[in-house]
C-alpha cells in the first residue's frame, strides 16, 4: 500500500519533469539546445552530490543542515592551504578529511549524546561557516590551477564531466540503499530505530557513518564548486542546504524517515534545476522564482504525508496499533 | 555502548589511509601556487581585441542590453539599472534588469548562461565575485556578447570595458573641497575611515592629503585619521573619541557610508551638532534626516542613475563597433557627453554628485 503510493509519487514527479521540459522546449527560447542542457546539468552538480547522501541521512530519520557550511569550510581550507603553497593534489584529500571530520562531529553529537540532528546540524551549520570565515575572511582565492578548473567545466559531448561523477556516485548510493543489507538496515532504522536495534541493526554506528559520508560528499561538492567557479571563498555554496533538502523531500523521501528512493531524488534535483533554468530564461522575476521553488517544496512535504497526517489526526480505534 | 570503541577505530582507518595519500602526493610534488604563477607569467599576455574600433560607426538600433546587478531589489542597483534602461531607450534598444536576490558569489553565473542563450547583445554586470563570473563571461564573449562591468569590476579577462564610478582622485579631492567650503578653509579636521587596510579608502585619503597641501588650505590641519572598521558601533565610539581628544575639531570627513552614518548619529545627539561639520560618502536615504536636521550640510556620492546610463552607452558603443575597449578610444554617452576609454579598459564616470537640502529629495536610494 505505502510502496504503491510512493511509486505513484515518483511517477508524478517524472511526469511533472517531462511536462515542464516539454513546455520549456516549446515555449522558452534558448532552453532546448545542447549548451543550455549541458549548463543546466553542470549547475545542479553540487546539489545532486549532496542530495545523494542526504537521501540516506533522511531515510535514516535524521537530517544534515550543515552540508553547505561544510562545503564552505572545505573551500576555505582549500583556499588557505593553496595560498600557503601546498600542492593541490595534497589539498584535495585534506579537504575530504575536513568533510569527514565535520560529518563525524555531527554524527558523534547525534549518536553519542543522543541529540536531535536538526538541532545539532543547525548549530554546526553556523559553526562550520563561521570557521570558514575565520580561515579565509572575505578573501577570495582565485589563482587555482587551470588544469583543474578546466576539468570541472569540461564535458563529453553535451554531458559535463561533473555530471558523470554524479552519475557514478548515484549508482553507488542507489545500490547501497536499494540492493544491500546496509540499505535495508538504513530503511529499517529510519522507520523504527528501536525495533531495528532489537533486530540487530547497529543503529548508532550506521548513523555515524551516514553523517561522515554526508560530510565527505559535501567536501567533494566543494572541490567541484571551487574549480567550477575558479574561486575559493568562505561564502561558497551559501544556502545550498535548502536546495538539497528541497530536492530530497520533493523526491519523495519521507521527512519522518524510513521511506524514499534515490531515483526519485535525482528526478527531483533535475526538476528543480529545469524549473529554475526555464523560468530565468523566460525572464520571470526572481521573487516569482523563489515563490515557485517554495511552492514545490511545500507541496513535496505535504503531498506524500497527507495520508500520514490524516491518519495521525483521526485517532486509531485500536489503541497501540502503530501506523508506521 | 558496545559499538563505541569499534566505531572510533573504524573511523580512523580511512583517515590514516587518506593522510598517507596526502603525504605521498606532497612528497611526489604536484601543482602548487608558484607553478601556476610561473605558467601564467610565461603565457602570452591577454590577447587584445583583434577588431579595430571605428569611432564613426553609428549606434546600432534594436540592441538588447541586460543589466546583471549584484542583487535585484537593491535600491542602489534599481536606480542604476533604470538609468541604463532609459539610455537603451534613447538609442533605440531594449534594456532589462535580471539577477539573483542574494548577493552570493556565484549566483550570477546561472544568469550569465541564460543571457547567452537569450542572445543578448551586451551584458552589463556588477560582479559579486570578480573571479567566479569570469569563466561564464568568457563564454558569453566567445558567443559575441559584449561585456561591460560597472560598480564592481570583474577580472579584466571577463569584460571589455569597466565603467568606474569612483575616480579615486576625484573622490578624494572633492571631499576636501566640500568640507573646506563649509569651514571657510580653516580649522582642524579629522578623517573617519573604514579599516586601516581598506584599499579604496586609503587611496582616497592619499588624494585628500595631497589636496590639503595646496596653499588655499594652509589654515586647515588634518589632526587624525581614525578607523571605524566599517562597523557602526566602532565608528560611533571613534567619533566620540575624536571630539574628546580634539574639542576644537572643526570638521570630519568620513569616506565610507557606514562611518558617515555613525558619525552623523553621534553628532546629531551632541552639542557639536551643526558646529562640527561632517561630510563624506553616503547615500541620500541613509543621511536624509541628518541633512534635514542640520547635522550634515552636504555630502557626496556618484549618481547611480548616471552610472547605469553611461554603462548602457558603453555597451552600445561596444556592440556597434565604435570602441573595442582599447585605451584612447572615445564614444558619446548621450546627455553625459564624450568619454574616453582609459588604461585597462576603464571608463571614469567623473565627478561625484553633491547632495544637500536643495536636491536630496530628488534621490531615492
Amino acid at each position: 500500500m505505502t510502496a504503491e503510493a510512493l511509486r505513484r509519487w515518483e511517477t508524478l514527479i517524472v511526469v511533472l519533469l517531462a511536462g515542464v521540459a516539454v513546455w520549456a522546449s516549446l515555449g522558452v527560447d534558448g532552453f532546448a539546445n545542447a549548451s543550455n542542457v549541458s549548463f543546466l546539468l553542470l549547475d545542479t552538480t553540487e546539489i545532486a552530490l549532496m542530495a545523494l547522501t542526504m537521501t540516506l541521512v533522511v531515510v535514516a530519520a535524521e537530517i544534515d543542515l550543515s552540508v553547505a557550511s561544510t562545503l564552505g569550510l572545505s573551500c576555505a581550507v582549500l583556499g588557505r592551504l593553496w595560498d600557503a603553497g601546498l600542492p593541490i593534489e595534497a589539498i584535495m584529500p585534506i579537504c575530504l578529511l575536513v568533510g569527514a571530520a565535520c560529518g563525524a562531529v555531527n554524527g558523534l553529537l547525534v549518536t553519542r549524546l543522543g541529540l536531535p540532528s536538526l538541532a545539532v546540524t543547525i548549530g554546526t551549520f553556523a559553526l562550520f561557516r563561521g570557521l570558514a570565515y575565520v580561515l579565509l575572511g572575505s578573501q577570495a582565492v582565485a589563482d587555482l590551477p587551470p588544469a583543474y578548473t578546466g576539468l570541472a567545466t569540461s564535458s563529453i559531448g553535451p554531458v559535463p564531466l561533473a555530471t558523470v561523477l554524479v552519475a557514478v556516485l548515484a549508482v553507488v548510493a542507489g545500490l547501497v540503499l536499494h540492493a544491500t543489507g546496509l540499505g535495508r538496515s538504513i530503511v529499517a532504522l529510519g522507520s523504527n530505530a528501536e525495533a531495528a536495534w532489537f533486530s540487530g541493526v547497529r543503529v548508532r554506528r550506521i548513523k555515524l557513518w551516514l553523517f561522515v559520508a554526508s560530510g565527505v560528499m559535501a567536501s567533494l561538492a566543494s572541490l567541484v564548486y571551487t574549480f567550477r567557479y575558479a574561486s575559493a571563498r568562505a561564502d561558497n555554496g551559501m544556502g545550498l542546504e535548502l536546495a538539497v533538502v528541497a530536492a530530497v523531500l520533493l523526491g519523495g523521501v519521507s521527512i519522518f524517515g524510513g521511506k524514499g528512493t534515490l531515483p526519485g531524488v535525482l528526478v527531483a534535483v533535475l526538476l528543480l534545476g529545469v524549473v529554475r533554468n526555464a523560468l530565468i530564461l523566460a525572464d520571470v522575476a526572481n521573487e516569482v522564482l523563489n515563490f515557485v521553488t517554495g511552492l514545490l517544496l511545500v507541496a513535496s512535504v505535504l503531498a506524500p504525508n497527507v495520508g500520514a497526517v490524516r491518519r495521525r489526526r483521526t485517532p486509531s480505534p485500536v489503541e497501540g496499533k502503530s501506523v508506521s | 555502548m558496545t559499538t563505541g570503541p569499534m566505531t572510533t577505530r573504524a573511523l580512523w582507518r580511512p583517515v590514516a589511509l587518506l593522510a598517507g595519500l596526502v603525504l605521498l602526493t606532497s612528497a611526489c610534488g604536484g601543482t602548487t601556487k608558484s607553478d601556476v604563477r610561473q605558467q601564467q607569467s610565461s603565457a602570452p599576455a591577454g590577447a587584445a581585441s583583434s577588431a579595430a574600433a571605428n569611432p564613426d560607426a553609428p549606434l546600432k538600433r534594436g540592441l538588447k542590453i541586460a543589466f546583471l546587478p549584484k542583487q535585484v531589489n537593491n535600491p542602489y542597483f534599481t536606480i542604476a539599472d533604470q538609468g541604463g534602461v532609459a539610455a537603451a531607450k534613447e538609442f533605440g534598444g531594449t534594456g532589462k534588469e535580471v539577477g539573483p536576490s542574494d548577493a552570493s558569489a556565484s549566483s550570477q553565473v546561472s544568469y550569465i548562461n541564460t543571457l547567452i542563450q537569450q542572445k543578448q547583445d551586451a551584458i552589463v554586470i556588477s560582479a559579486n565575485d570578480p573571479d567566479a563570473v569570469v569563466p561564464a563571461l568568457k563564454q558569453a564573449r566567445a558567443a559575441g556578447i559584449k561585456v561591460v562591468s560597472y560598480d564592481s569590476d570583474t577580472a579584466p579577462e571577463g569584460r571589455d570595458v569597466f565603467v568606474n564610478q569612483a575616480g579615486a582622485e576625484d573622490l578624494g579631492r572633492t571631499e576636501v573641497q566640500l568640507l573646506a567650503k563649509q569651514l571657510g578653509n580653516k580649522g582642524k579636521i579629522a578623517i573617519l575611515s573604514a579599516t586601516p587596510n581598506a584599499t579604496n579608502q586609503n587611496t582616497w585619503i592619499e588624494f585628500m592629503k595631497d589636496e590639503l597641501k595646496k596653499p588655499e588650505y594652509k589654515d586647515m590641519e588634518l589632526v587624525k585619521v581614525a578607523y571605524g572598521n566599517d562597523d557602526d558601533q566602532k565608528s560611533f565610539t571613534e567619533t566620540q573619541g575624536l571630539l574628546r581628544s580634539y574639542p576644537d575639531l572643526a570638521g570630519i570627513i568620513s569616506p565610507t557610508t557606514v562611518g558617515i552614518a555613525a558619525a552623523a548619529r553621534y553628532l546629531s545627539d551632541s552639542p557639536y551638532k551643526g558646529k562640527v561639520k561632517l561630510t563624506g560618502l553616503g547615500t541620500p536615504n541613509q543621511l536624509r534626516k541628518f541633512v534635514k536636521d542640520g547635522t550634515i550640510e552636504a555630502f557626496e556620492l556618484w549618481n547611480p542613475a548616471d552610472l547605469g546610463y553611461l554603462a548602457s552607452y558603453a555597451a552600445a558603443a561596444l556592440a556597434s563597433g565604435q570602441i573595442t575597449g582599447g585605451e584612447g578610444e572615445t564614444f558619446k554617452a548621450g546627455r553625459l557627453g564624450d568619454y574616453t576609454v582609459g588604461a585597462k579598459g576603464e571608463v571614469l564616470l567623473g565627478k561625484p554628485t553633491v547632495f544637500d537640502t536643495s536636491n536630496i529629495d530628488d534621490f531615492d536610494f
